[in-house]
């Protein structure tokens, strides 16, 4: 059902989805049932086919039974929902598998700068590659990522992987995916960070390695010093 | 002493200012809420209308507001959001149903505190004024969302609103301080005059559901009272409790705002339940399902809304092993939900069911606030959420609780306490068509709303253009689509406001009881006058003794001896 609305391209996608198609279904039959008999009920008890209405209490044992009952089933469906949703969220948020590679990400009003950290796979060093509102990974890497903000919050999304995360000034959150099919994908801001919310797209790169060492090559000796502020200004103009 | 009664207030012809904006009266107290909040929802849906425009169009010029420029896109949204619920929601539901059926249903002549009622409405005129101010300041009006997250709220070098934020902060405040005086006189009113034999299970479930609504409200607002202060301290004087670089810490607001916002939407549910209790009960000739299971299953609701706050965080940065907590606590709340739901529908079970405009608009409420809290859980599951957040699936499901709440389930209640308000009745025939203009047009635009959301459309984005994947013509019409809708339910309030106005003159006249019906406020003259009953009613029964048996009579008013 997701995976025809939209992509999986990450290695937990299909595990968030498989969450979102459990509560599908177990909600789809109550609302189902909820339907059935609400709308039997009105269609059945009108003033025309049943003038004269029952006196019930619902005070009593018998009375609260079929409610009571159903509500048995409601607590049995809570908890089946609750373990799938934990295992998803302790699979995606809480416990991280080793780092192939890690980059930082850091948003700011209105964009989203990344690091790549260059041919020796280390963050913070002279070979690191910085661009801006574009983030080149290769597929079926375990990545981490530092996650941070410079000025208001932002949200690091991509819909694709079924990622998000805020990003918070002052800190530094680490997460992590592993992208697990090639091709080209938004990056979206999720949380509001001002008049610019609205353009702060990005675009995230998934490659073969063959591709990602051919781009790590090309941009090596690249200086990328982008001045954001008109790059902003201009995205902005184009937009109005 | 009842033609006493009647011959003083004849009396005092008061004069049209002392009438309609200083009076005492909680009939007239009710309507001052009642109209402005009609006004500032109407305001709301414009709001709406010109932000979904510019979805559809985008950078169209909309008719009747201009173009929608991306400033001018967020302050709509974040004003849209801030209306419908502090400015709309709460002053219908709570203060005009509030303020008139109070005294009325408990069987007395006015609030204990009439005029810190008065006050509680200027308060509360004045922060409507000052939110309204806010959009004609330099700058413009605040667009940093409903939920105002610093540091964007807390710095105009971010918000580049310098007086709006501030003004927006300001105007809530003031509605806070209304709201707490409102509430004070409610629960005192309530606790302290009930006519005599009216004990704690004989009161009308909405009266119910207004005080613990009351009660919620006053219990979780204090919190975010204080950080309004604070954010008001950083946005002025720079203070930095939410700025990192003061050694201040921004995810404190949303603790301090969700703590209040989850409590909130049972602030306006709860009492939306308790109108549509009372209407179907009349409607269906019923006694309500097991009064004292939705009495416990109102307080519950209420007691586990303090403790789910952070759902609205879950990654927002807080610890993740704190979501696995709050996930439960969530969930739980499907329990009492769930719970009311049967309720509700067992009450329907060999009923007698009369489909009269207001009965229309209850049942809608119950079908739609089905899908409402359904679509719930997939937000309360942590690792559904992870996608889902601040996605438009997200807007589409709270815009399901919502709107049942705060038009349906309103709509139900003007429609059926408008006789006793104006003492005319409502033309059923415009009814229906604004019924079923309304709810075919509100599900037209939510559910393709929840579709674009799963498909990835993020939430305040005033140009998908922007956005390759979520920019595809599939979801471009289904926007286009949803937009049409919502200009068709706006149209479609018209009829409903012609009739409402027309009927005050040329409606029906009602008499006291036209539905029936059995609470205390159809004991008194419609429109009841100053002072309320000619002789105050002892009640001798609980509110919903219909049909039964061995009963000429399918109703026992509650003040009937015998
Ligand atoms: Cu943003
Ligand atoms: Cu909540």
């Amino acid at each position: 059902m997701m995976e025809q609305i939209i992509t999986q391209a990450s290695s937990y996608a299909a595990q968030i989805d498989n969450v979102i198609h459990l509560i599908a279904a177990i909600v789809g039959v109550w609302l189902a049932v909820a339907f059935y008999v609400f709308f039997s009920f009105i269609f059945k008890y009108t003033r025309k086919r049943h003038p004269k209405a029952a006196y019930i209490t619902g005070e009593t044992h018998e009375d609260g039974k079929w409610v009571h009952r159903a509500h048995f089933v409601v607590i049995a469906c809570d908890v089946v929902i609750l373990v799938f949703a934990a295992m998803a969220w302790h699979h995606v948020k809480q416990q991280l598998p080793p780092a192939e590679a890690t980059i930082r990400i850091v948003g700011q009003q209105w964009a989203w700068k990344f690091t790549d950290p260059g041919l020796d796979n280390q963050l913070d060093t002279v070979d690191d590659i910085n661009t801006i509102d574009e983030l080149h990974v290769k597929v079926n890497t375990v990545y981490h990522f530092k996650l941070e903000a410079k000025d208001v919050l932002h949200s690091f999304s991509v819909p694709v992987f079924r990622l998000k995360q805020d990003a918070i000034p002052g800190r530094v959150i680490t997460g992590w995916f592993k992208p697990t099919k090639t091709g080209e994908y938004d990056i979206q801001c999720a949380e509001m960070c001002g008049i610019g919310h609205g353009v702060m797209a990005a675009k995230i790169v998934v490659e073969t390695p063959e591709a990602h060492a051919a781009w790590l090559e090309q941009h090596k000796s690249q200086n990328i010093t982008q001045n954001i502020k008109t790059k902003n200004l201009k995205k902005l103009a184009i937009n109005k | 002493m009842t033609i006493d009664h009647a011959h003083d207030t004849h009396h005092h012809e008061e004069g049209f200012f002392k009438k309609y904006f200083w009076s005492t009266d909680h009939k007239m107290i009710a309507k001052q809420y009642l109209f402005t909040g009609m006004f500032m929802g109407l305001m709301g849906g414009f709001f709406a209308y010109a932000l979904r425009m510019q979805q559809a169009f985008p950078g169209k010029t909309v008719p009747l507001y201009g173009v929608v420029t991306p400033t001018l896109y967020n302050a709509l949204a974040t004003n849209h959001g801030t209306i419908m619920i502090f400015w709309f929601a709460m002053p219908v539901l709570i203060a005009a149903f509030g303020n008139y059926l109070i005294p009325l249903m408990i069987g007395v002549d006015d609030m204990v505190f009439p005029r810190i009622n008065r006050l509680s409405y200027q308060v509360f005129l004045l922060s409507a004024i000052v939110l309204i101010a806010s959009f004609f300041v330099p700058g413009g009006a605040f667009g940093g969302a409903w939920t105002a997250y610093p540091p964007l709220s807390a710095n105009a070098n971010y918000n580049l609103t310098p007086w709006g934020a501030s003004l927006w902060l300001v105007a809530v405040a003031l509605e806070f301080v209304a709201f707490l005086l409102g509430g004070i006189n409610f629960i005192t009113t309530f606790m302290n005059s009930r006519a005599p034999g009216m004990k704690m299970f004989d009161i009308p479930m909405v009266l119910w559901t207004i005080i613990i609504a009351s009660i919620l409200f006053m219990a979780s607002v204090g919190p975010l009272i204080a950080g309004a202060i604070m954010l008001l301290f950083d946005q002025t004087m720079s203070i930095g409790f939410f700025d990192p670089a003061k050694g201040g810490d921004p995810v404190l607001w949303q603790h301090l705002f969700w703590f209040f916002g989850h409590p909130e939407v049972y602030v306006v549910l709860l009492p939306a339940m308790g109108i549509v209790a009372e209407v179907i009960t009349v409607f269906a000739r019923k006694k309500l399902f097991g009064y004292k299971t939705v009495f416990y299953t109102m307080v519950g609701t209420g007691a586990l809304s303090f403790v789910v706050w952070a759902h609205h965080q879950f990654i927002a940065g807080i610890d993740p092993r704190m979501a696995n907590l709050f996930t439960i606590t969530t969930v739980l709340i499907s329990i009492p939900i769930a719970e009311m739901c049967f309720v509700y529908i067992a009450t329907l079970y060999k009923a007698s069911i009369e489909f009269s405009t207001a009965m229309l608009f209850a049942l809608a409420f119950l079908a739609e606030f089905f899908i409402g809290g359904v679509t719930g859980i997939f937000l309360g599951a942590s690792g559904s959420d992870i996608y889902f957040h601040d996605t438009y699936f997200v807007v589409a499901h709270f815009h399901y609780t919502f709107v049942p709440i705060a038009i349906i389930g309103v709509m139900a209640g003007l429609y059926f306490w408008y006789p006793k308000m104006f003492g005319r009745m409502m033309d059923e025939k415009l009814g229906k068509i604004h019924f079923w203009g309304t709810v075919i047009s509100f599900n037209c635009i939510f559910i393709p709303l929840f579709y674009t959301g799963a498909a990835g459309d993020q939430r305040r984005i005033y140009n998908y253009q922007n956005f390759p994947h979520t920019n595809t013509e599939f979801l471009s019409d289904l926007r286009t689509f949803a937009t049409i809708s919502m200009v068709s339910m706006l149209l479609f309030q018209i009829p409903f406001l012609y009739n409402f106005f027309v009927s005050m003159k040329k409606g029906k006249v009602a008499g006291k009881n036209p539905w029936k019906s059995n609470t205390l406020e159809w004991v008194a003259d419609s429109p009841p006058p100053h002072g309320n009953f000619k002789e105050l009613p002892e009640v001798y029964r609980p509110p919903y003794e219909y049909s039964v048996p061995g009963r000429a009579q399918d109703y026992w008013p509650q003040n009937e001896k015998a």
